[in-house]
């Protein structure tokens, strides 16, 4: 009887476990944007280059993003290949650029 | 071999200061030589946590710019031999730290003493960065709430990545230091638990630090609590965590305030 009345009143006043629970998910969150910048920026300058290797493209026109779900990221790569974009009038080092 | 050591935190007012001058005192007391760094470029307070403000002559900038010498900018503390403060400085902004300078005091201080504290601003500025950079070792202070749980979680990341040690491939050895812990709010479930910051930062203990007015009692008079009541509660927990610095085993207890002589005569429960 005095157990189940204090884990009423435990229950009643318990805000930790939701402090808790918020930080697990949102840290578990942040800690996968945080790693997720330096990954994309690679990703990004990797994916382009091969792709520049065959194709003539605008670099600015090379999208790359990542989606985080509960169980299943996507990685989603957008290129636009414009028909007629002249390669010698992208600068050198435009090209490269991550 | 000299260890240099980070203290903190990510968020402001977790007691990354107090934490400073407690361990640097602790350290000192149990023979070490110790100097603590003032990192807080433009906001310095270790100088008036330590009660050395009025001693301060050259500080940190000072030496980096190569306008005063170290032996000029170091203060000795008044109490014990071995404990010596480097001040940061109250004028200057910290674009004013460089990383090659900074590396260069680190190297001239690890020559003359066993420990190194470095007492890292708020933020994850420059000079919260430039604290960290050459760290041997990192104490986390962190406070039983969600934003600096939150905020303690980011600068792991950053020790793990933005250190000399990290981008060498070799680890800083960090442990996380709970400060104004209150075990009775935590057994009712109004506070986070030791074990719930520990699952969540995934980092080890260095010690728990209980909610003392012994703490503002302490940085009232310019004293490092260790040394202005060493029978205090938190005081004994630093004294602890120092000797757990040391490589020493010491069992985690959170110590309470000790009873007085009437709150035991009316069986009042401590706080």
């Amino acid at each position: 009887m005095s157990m189940n009345l204090l884990r009423l009143f435990r229950s009643r006043n318990a805000s930790a476990p939701v402090a808790r629970e918020r930080l697990q998910i949102l840290l578990s969150h942040e800690r996968g944007l945080l790693g997720q910048s330096d990954l994309l920026a690679t990703l990004r300058e990797e994916i382009l280059a091969v792709v520049a290797k065959h194709v003539v493209l605008d670099p600015d026109k090379v999208i790359v993003k990542l989606e985080r779900g509960k169980t299943v990221s996507t990685l989603e790569v957008d290129i636009e290949v414009p028909n007629n974009f002249d390669k010698s009038k992208a600068p050198a080092e435009r090209r490269m650029a991550g | 071999m000299a260890k240099v050591l980070v203290v903190t935190s990510g968020k402001g007012g977790v007691g990354k200061t107090t934490t400073t001058a407690a361990l640097g005192a602790a350290l000192a007391q149990s023979g070490q030589s110790v100097v603590v760094v003032d990192f807080d470029v433009g906001l310095r307070n270790l100088d008036l946590v330590m009660g050395a403000e009025r001693r301060v002559v050259f500080d940190l900038i000072n030496v980096v710019q190569g306008i005063a010498k170290l032996p000029q900018a170091l203060i000795r503390d008044k109490r014990l031999e071995s404990l010596w403060l480097l001040p940061a400085s109250q004028t200057r902004d910290k674009d004013a730290l460089t990383d090659e300078g900074v590396g260069r005091v680190i190297e001239e201080l690890r020559s003359r003493f066993d420990w190194i504290l470095c007492d890292s601003p708020a933020g994850i500025e420059r000079g919260a960065t430039l604290a960290m950079r050459y760290a041997d070792e990192a104490v986390i202070v962190t406070n039983p709430e969600v934003s600096s749980v939150r905020d303690s979680d980011r600068i792991i990341g950053m020790l793990d990545s933005k250190t000399v040690r990290a981008e060498r491939g070799e680890r800083v050895e960090k442990h996380v230091l709970i400060t104004r812990y209150d075990p009775a709010r935590a057994a009712r479930g109004e506070m986070l638990t030791i074990d719930d910051i520990l699952e969540i930062l995934a980092t080890p203990l260095l010690g728990i630090i209980p909610e003392s007015q012994d703490v503002l009692k302490a940085s009232n008079v310019g004293t490092p609590v260790t040394l202005n009541n060493a029978e205090s509660a938190p005081a004994r927990a630093y004294v602890d965590a120092s000797r757990r610095l040391m490589g020493e085993e010491v069992a985690m207890v959170v110590p309470a305030e000790r009873k007085g002589f009437m709150n035991r005569l009316l069986g009042r429960r401590a706080a």
